[in-house]
C-alpha cells in the first residue's frame, strides 16, 4: 500500500468551549483531487488551515508523505516549501510585481540567484496562462488574474501538495472559469489536491472523492456520482438540497 | 543600602519636596489654566479658519492656508522668543503668561484647522447634494450634517496634536512663566537638589499620562468605525 | 510701522548675525542626523515589541511609550541634562539632546509604526508563511514594505516635529540655531537675529509641510 501524500489522524481543534474540528481522520492519496463540502461554519477552512499549520491543532497527526508535521522539532519553514496553499483573498503582496510575488519565497527561502528564481517566476507564471503580465502589479490584474499569480506563487516551489481554500468565492462569475481552467491542468499534470470549494459542478467534473463535513466532522464521502446523485446521509441531503435549491 | 538613600536623598528627599509643594501647587494651577485656555480658544478659532476656507472666498483661504502653514512650520520657541523679546521694543508689553497663551493658541488654531479641513473635506460629497437637495442652506447642512461628521473623523488626531501642544506650556519656563517645570527649576537651583525636578516630571506624567491612554482608546475606537 | 520694521526686520543685524546662524544652522543639522534615525529604528522596535505576542514584552513596551508620550520633551530634556548630574551622571549638551529625544522620538515613531504593522492584513501573514518565509523574512520583505508605505504621511509629519523639537536643545545651551540667534538678541537688543532664524525654519519646513498636507486624505496631520 502506497504512503499517503498527505494523512491527517485523529485531528482536533477548539476555540474556547466550540469544538470546530472533531477527531477527523482523512488520507489522500498521491495525484488525487479530494474535495470538501459543507455549510459555514462546519470546520473546512479550519481543518485545511491546520493542514499546514497555520492553525494548529489541538491534538492529531499531520504527516506529508510519511513524515509527521505535527513533532515537536519539525523543521516548519521547510515543510512548508512542500505544501502549497491558495487563498480565497488571493493575498498577493501589493507592493511586488507578480513576478516578484512568485520569485521571493524562491530567493528567501530556497536560496536561488535572483535570475534564477526570476526565470523559475516567469515559467511558473507562464503556466498559468500569464505570460504577459511578468511586470504588472496586483492592482493592475483582475480578480482572475491575481488568483492565478497566487497558484503560480504556489505552484514555483514544486510542492507534493496543494491546498485550496475556496478559491473561486471572491471571483466574479466570468472570471472563476479560467482560475478552474489552471486547477484542471495541474489535476492533469498530477499534483495531489485538496479543495474547499462550492463549485459543484467542478467537482462534479475534477474530483476524485468528495467529502461531505458539517459540525467539525467528516459526515459522509465517496466518489462524486456517489454523493451528488445518491447520497446516503440526511443532513448531506440536506445540505446538496439547500445549495442547488430543489 | 547607602546607595538606595543616596538616591532617594537626591530625588526624592521629602524634606526638599514639602518646602517647595505650595509653589508647585501654583505652578500646577498656571500649568493647568494655560492648557485649558488654549485647548479652548485653539480648537475654536481653528474650527472657525476651516469653515472660513469651505466659501471658497480665494483672498481669505489663501491667507488661512498660509497662517496654517507658517504656524506649523515654526518652532513654537522660536514664536515665543520672538513675541516676548520683540514686542516690548515695539512697544507692546504683554505679560509671559499671555506670550505663551497667544502662542500656543495661534499653533495649535493652525493644526486643528487642517485636521478639521480634511475631515470636513473626507465627509462623502454626497452628504452635500442630499443635504441641500433636501432644501437646507449651506449654512444648514454645514452646521447639522457635515461638522459633526468631520469632528468625528477629526478627534483623534486632534486629540493627539492638541495634548502635544498644551506639553509645550513647559516652554514658559524660558520666558518667565511660573508653570511647573519653571517652579521646579527655580527650586532645584535654590535647594541644590533634585527632587523639585522628579517631582514635577511625575506631575507631569500624572496630568498627561491619563490623557495619553484615553487618545489610544479613541483611536481605537473610532478606527472600528472607519472600517 | 517703521519701529516694528526697525525691531523685526532690520537688515543690518540679521546680515550681522547670518554667520552665526550659519554655524548654528550646521550644528542644527547634525543633530537631526543624529536624531531622527535613532527614532525610527528606536520606534520599529518599540512597534515590533508592542505587537509582541508575549505580554512581557508587549506590556513594558506599550508603558514605555505612554510614558515617554506624556512627558514634555523640555521636561525630560531638562530632568537628561541638569537632573542627572545629581546622580553622578554628567553629559554634554549635546548627549544629553540625543538621549532625551531618542526616548522621546522612539515613542512617537513607534506608535506610527505600530499603525502601520495594524493595517497590513493578516492574510499576507498567512500568504508569506505558507511558502516557507520565516517570521523575520515575512516582516522584512513583505509585511515592514506595506507598513511603512501606508504610514509615509504620518512619518513625515512626526519628522517635521522633531526637526522643530530641536529648537528646545537651545534651552540647555546647545549652539544651534535658535541659540545663536537668541545669543545674538541679547547682545543687540533686537528680535530680528530670531526672525532671520524663523526665516531658516520656513525655507527648510514649509515645503515639507505643504507635502504633508497634499497627502490630504490622511487626517493624522
Amino acid at each position: 500500500m502506497a504512503i499517503a501524500a498527505l494523512e491527517v489522524r485523529g485531528l482536533s481543534k477548539s476555540f474556547g468551549a466550540n469544538v470546530v474540528l472533531d477527531d477527523i481522520s482523512l488520507a489522500v492519496s498521491k495525484s488525487e483531487m479530494v474535495f470538501i463540502l459543507g455549510p459555514s461554519g462546519s470546520g473546512k477552512s479550519t481543518f485545511l488551515r491546520c493542514c499546514n499549520r497555520l492553525e494548529e491543532p489541538d491534538s492529531g497527526e499531520i504527516l506529508l508523505n510519511g513524515d509527521s508535521l505535527t513533532q515537536r522539532n519539525v523543521n516548519l519553514n521547510k515543510a512548508r516549501e512542500k505544501i502549497g496553499m491558495v487563498f480565497q483573498a488571493f493575498n498577493l503582496y501589493p507592493h511586488l510585481s507578480a513576478e516578484k510575488n512568485v520569485s521571493l519565497a524562491l530567493r528567501k527561502v530556497r536560496g536561488f540567484g535572483t535570475e534564477k528564481a526570476i526565470d523559475v517566476a516567469r515559467s511558473a507564471l507562464d503556466k498559468v496562462g500569464l505570460a504577459d503580465k511578468y511586470r504588472s502589479y496586483p492592482s493592475e490584474l483582475s480578480g482572475g488574474q491575481q488568483q492565478r499569480v497566487a497558484i503560480a506563487r504556489a505552484m514555483a516551489l514544486e510542492p507534493q501538495v496543494m491546498l485550496f481554500d475556496e478559491p473561486t468565492s471572491a471571483l466574479d462569475p466570468e472570471l472563476v472559469g479560467d482560475v478552474l481552467e489552471v486547477m484542471r491542468d495541474m489535476k492533469a499534470a498530477g499534483m495531489t489536491m485538496l479543495v474547499v470549494s462550492h463549485e459543484m459542478n467542478f467537482a462534479r467534473e475534477a474530483a476524485d472523492r468528495v467529502i461531505f463535513m458539517d459540525n467539525g466532522s467528516i459526515i459522509e464521502e465517496g466518489s462524486p456520482e456517489k454523493i451528488f446523485t445518491a447520497p446516503t446521509n440526511p443532513r448531506t441531503k440536506s445540505f446538496l438540497a439547500r445549495v442547488s435549491g430543489i | 543600602m547607602s546607595q538606595w538613600e543616596r538616591f532617594t536623598d537626591t530625588f526624592f528627599n521629602r524634606a526638599v519636596i514639602v518646602q517647595y509643594l505650595p509653589d508647585i501647587y501654583h505652578g500646577i494651577l498656571i500649568t493647568l489654566e494655560l492648557s485649558i485656555l488654549i485647548v479652548v480658544f485653539g480648537i475654536l478659532l481653528g474650527t472657525c479658519l476651516a469653515v472660513l476656507r469651505v466659501y471658497k472666498i480665494l483672498p481669505l483661504s489663501f491667507c488661512i492656508i498660509v497662517f496654517a502653514d507658517v504656524f506649523r512650520a515654526l518652532p513654537p520657541l522660536v514664536l515665543i522668543l520672538i513675541v516676548f523679546f520683540g514686542l516690548p521694543n515695539a512697544g507692546i508689553y504683554l505679560s509671559s503668561f499671555l506670550v505663551l497663551f497667544l502662542v500656543l493658541t495661534l499653533v495649535l488654531a493652525a493644526f486643528s484647522e487642517e485636521i478639521i479641513w480634511a475631515g470636513l473635506t473626507s465627509v462623502d460629497s454626497g452628504q452635500w447634494k442630499a443635504a441641500r437637495s433636501t432644501g437646507l442652506s449651506l449654512n444648514q447642512t454645514l452646521i447639522w450634517i457635515i461638522l459633526p461628521q468631520a469632528f468625528r473623523l477629526a478627534i483623534p488626531p486632534l486629540t493627539n496634536r492638541a495634548i502635544a501642544i498644551t506639553k509645550m506650556t513647559a516652554l514658559g519656563t524660558v520666558i518667565g512663566v511660573p508653570d511647573i517645570l519653571n517652579q521646579a527649576t527655580t527650586a532645584q537651583s535654590f535647594s541644590g537638589n533634585a527632587s523639585p525636578l522628579m517631582i514635577a516630571a511625575i506631575i507631569y506624567v500624572i496630568i498627561f499620562l491619563p490623557l495619553v491612554v484615553a487618545s489610544r482608546w479613541l483611536e481605537e475606537k473610532f478606527s472600528w468605525r472607519k472600517a | 510701522m517703521s519701529g516694528f520694521i526697525e525691531q523685526f526686520l532690520n537688515i543690518q543685524i540679521m546680515a550681522a548675525a547670518w554667520p552665526t546662524l550659519l554655524k548654528g544652522l550646521a550644528v542644527t543639522l547634525m543633530l537631526c542626523l543624529a536624531v531622527i534615525p535613532m527614532g525610527l529604528f528606536g520606534g520599529l522596535i518599540a512597534a515590533l515589541a508592542s505587537n509582541s505576542k508575549y505580554k512581557i514584552v508587549s506590556w513594558p513596551t506599550i508603558a514605555f511609550v505612554d510614558f515617554f508620550r506624556s512627558i514634555p520633551p523640555l521636561v525630560l530634556l531638562i530632568f537628561v541634562y541638569s537632573g542627572l548630574p545629581f546622580a553622578g551622571i554628567r553629559l554634554s549638551p549635546f548627549l544629553a539632546v540625543v538621549i532625551a529625544f531618542f526616548l522621546n522620538n522612539s515613542a512617537y515613531y513607534g506608535e506610527i509604526l505600530r499603525a502601520g504593522l495594524n493595517s497590513i492584513g493578516y492574510g499576507q501573514i498567512e500568504a508569506a508563511r505558507s511558502t516557507g518565509l520565516n517570521v523575520v523574512q515575512t516582516h522584512r520583505y513583505v509585511i515592514l514594505p506595506q507598513a511603512v508605505r501606508n504610514v509615509l504621511p504620518d512619518l513625515l509629519s512626526n519628522t517635521i516635529e522633531v526637526i522643530k523639537l530641536t529648537s528646545l536643545a537651545s534651552v540647555v545651551s546647545l549652539a544651534e540655531i535658535l541659540y545663536s540667534a537668541d545669543m545674538a538678541r541679547s547682545i543687540t537688543y533686537n528680535a530680528s537675529p530670531i526672525v532671520l532664524a524663523a526665516f531658516i525654519y520656513l525655507i527648510i519646513l514649509w515645503p515639507l509641510v505643504r507635502l504633508v498636507s497634499q497627502f490630504g486624505k490622511n487626517l493624522d496631520v
